[in-house]
């Protein structure tokens, strides 16, 4: 067995990879809740994939046989239900734990230097990921599926000359159809998740190698010689990280993270298991009552709201009355996330030794974010508009204060060491 | 973080609200559990509503299953038009006459407890009152102008709407006002049963993997403690 290991080891370097990436791998050893997210998202990613594949398996994509395909698979496919309810849970599920590890993101600044490529890359999978959501969400064709795909496409008929044009060509016919259904079930199955696990690679690989934030925003890799051998971390790190670093204040992510984390896997799979065995339309945010009946391009939904993930920026672009301005400050609430790195001049990571008025930016750009994106699935009213132009003022305000506050901020001294 | 939380609680009761205009609707009070319900519920459905409402994603001989009834008996008692006991509950009206008819296509009922809700169709099926101006002589309090004339009105008995929009009590039917409640609640439970057959097992196989996940989260954490015993 051993010289069998030995053969592959010399062809792949298998255990070198594991214990570059998990048996030897430094994290700091101070990780709180919000840290667990990244691994939530995973173990939801590995959920759609695994659900979908068996979905496929008995799904119909067509106008016409796609809405019995999915009730087939609620009532005669052995266990159908579940995997149906499972794939459809885990999608808010999904937007729920990534929200929430991009705020970790955002409250501990780790989306500074050098981690600006690994924040692009999350920001990439988020992008990737509302694409794949929008498009799996016709699927089912019920009628809330086809006139939220409607209002959607028919954003893009708000870009001058080439608008109308453009939509006819996303959908591949006149309206929304079977043609349409065609070709996002394609995206949506093969393209964008081959995309996804691509970026959801590239995002680990790029944490790897400049390595975790932490709750203090401190390094953990101080320059080689410069720690008193008594102060090193006491664990045995691979040779390509204690090579060029001494490292302080680490564990290896296997087994201390791995166990950790199976602990907030099993309470993250409670609450999931609550809402799927026993309120699966969520309080129909979820599964939306209206997509109980087949699609209809005759009848339209009382309300069309999009699916609550989407609500924040969806209210961005409703509250602005030119269509096309608000198309492009859609567009760019999205943008503002990407281009983070550079709104933020500082040089001190987290929240915890940043200024009060940081503490109050963040404050009110979670406040905001929430309001945006309850104010999405709620039927536009004057004071609803009212309110979400306040708090689309708040959401560009964050990027555009912390621009202006952060290059002579009043920062606290940072901690050389871990301090939890 | 805790102005966040704070923030978090305010905005729930906003989401509460986010649901759209509510009807003033009744409670059904019906219960999946009941198989005497959902039988009864399936004869009137068959006998009042088929005619023009299928339900073409439920099968026959699930149904017999699911409601304690065997195919044999289904068949027989259940089925004598001919069809096959596999077959969807479909009807053979032609969907375009039916259009000229009542104005509409008559919708399939499979999912109406899901897309609406079991409260909704419990009071919408007793909430019908006489208003002259409509073709078929009868509106609806819960569904303004609906095309669908009142199928149930010899068992319930005529009702009028004064002018505070409060409908009088039935008269002039063959059954009291608990006795239609009662027929309308079996009604509403077979619909409830329909649009999710498997809403009961669904249920019970959640407490015994939320069971298990419970057992499990104690030794995932008794894990987790022995191991960073080494790190403190």
């Amino acid at each position: 067995m051993n010289s069998f290991m030995a053969w592959i080891e010399q062809r792949l370097p298998f255990m070198d990879a594991m214990n570059k990436h998990a048996l030897q791998y430094p994290a700091p050893k101070n990780f709180n809740f919000w840290y667990v997210f990244g691994i939530l998202a995973s173990v939801v990613l590995v959920n759609q994939i695994v659900t979908g594949i068996w979905l496929t398996m008995n799904y119909e994509p067509s106008g016409d046989g796609a809405f019995a395909s999915v009730e087939y698979i609620m009532r005669d496919v052995d266990y159908g239900w579940l995997l149906r309810y499972m794939h459809s849970t885990g999608a808010s599920a999904f937007f729920i734990v990534v929200y929430l590890h991009m705020f970790r993101g955002v409250i501990y600044g780790s989306y500074q230097k050098p981690r600006e490529l690994l924040w692009i890359f999350g920001m990439l999978i988020y992008l990737v990921l509302m694409a794949e959501a929008f498009m799996g969400y016709l699927l089912p064709w019920g009628n809330m599926s086809y006139w939220g795909a409607q209002v959607i496409i028919s954003l893009f008929g708000a870009i001058p000359v080439i608008g109308e044009e453009l939509t006819i060509w996303i959908k591949g016919d006149y309206v929304i159809s079977g043609a349409t259904l065609n070709r996002f079930f394609a995206l949506h199955v093969v393209a964008l998740p081959l995309v996804l696990v691509v970026l959801v690679f590239l995002h680990i690989l790029a944490l790897h190698e400049v390595g975790s934030n932490n709750p203090d925003g401190t390094n953990i890799k101080k320059p080689k010689g410069s720690v008193k051998p008594e102060d090193l971390s006491k664990f045995e790190f691979h040779e390509q990280y204690t090579k060029k670093y001494d490292i302080v204040d680490a564990i290896p992510f296997h087994p201390y993270y791995t166990v950790k984390d199976l602990v907030a896997v099993v309470i993250f799979l409670i609450l999931f298991s609550w809402v799927m065995f026993f309120a699966p339309e969520g309080g129909g945010y979820f599964l939306e009552a209206p997509n109980f009946t087949p699609a209809n391009g005759l009848k339209t939904p009382e309300h069309i709201a999009p699916v609550w993930y989407f609500g924040p920026f969806y209210t961005v672009l409703r509250v602005i009355p030119e269509k096309l301005i608000g198309m492009v400050a859609m567009f760019a609430a999205i943008g503002m996330l990407f281009a983070l790195p550079w709104f933020d001049r500082g040089i001190v990571r987290s929240f915890r030794y940043r200024s009060k008025i940081h503490l109050f930016n963040l404050t009110q750009f979670a406040i905001c974010f929430i309001a945006l994106g309850v104010l999405g699935t709620m039927p536009a009213s004057d004071l609803a508009n009212l309110a979400g132009r306040i708090a689309t003022f708040g959401y560009f305000g964050f990027f555009v204060a912390l621009w202006i506050y952060s290059k002579d901020e009043k920062t606290k001294p940072v901690p050389e060491r871990v301090t939890g | 973080m805790k102005k966040f939380i704070l923030a978090l609680l305010a905005v729930f009761p906003m989401l509460a609200g986010a649901a759209g205009p509510s009807l003033d609707l009744d409670k059904a009070g019906n219960d999946l559990s009941d198989k005497e319900s959902l039988k009864r519920g399936f004869e009137s459905y068959l006998n009042y509503c088929l005619g023009c409402h299928q339900l073409q994603y439920q099968r026959y001989n699930r149904t017999f299953a699911d409601l304690g009834i065997s195919d044999e008996e289904g068949l027989e008692k259940w089925m004598p038009t001919g069809e096959k006991v596999g077959d969807h509950i479909t009807n053979t009206m032609p969907a375009k006459d039916a259009a000229a008819w009542f104005g509409s296509t008559p919708p399939d009922l499979t999912l109406e407890a899901r897309f609406r809700s079991p409260d909704y169709i419990y009071t919408y099926l007793r909430s019908f009152y006489v208003d002259e101006k409509r073709p078929f002589g009868v509106n609806n309090k819960v569904f303004k102008d609906v095309g669908m004339p009142h199928v149930l009105q010899d068992l319930q008995g005529v009702r009028t709407m004064d002018e505070h929009g409060e409908l009088s009590e039935a008269t002039g039917g063959t059954m009291t006002a608990e006795e239609y409640d009662a027929f309308v609640r079996d009604l509403t439970n077979f619909l409830e049963y329909t649009a999710e057959p498997n809403k009961l097992e669904r249920q019970n196989m959640g407490y015994w993997v939320i069971g298990f996940l419970f057992i499990f989260l104690i030794f995932a954490y008794l894990l987790k403690k022995e191991y960073w015993r080494d790190v403190h």
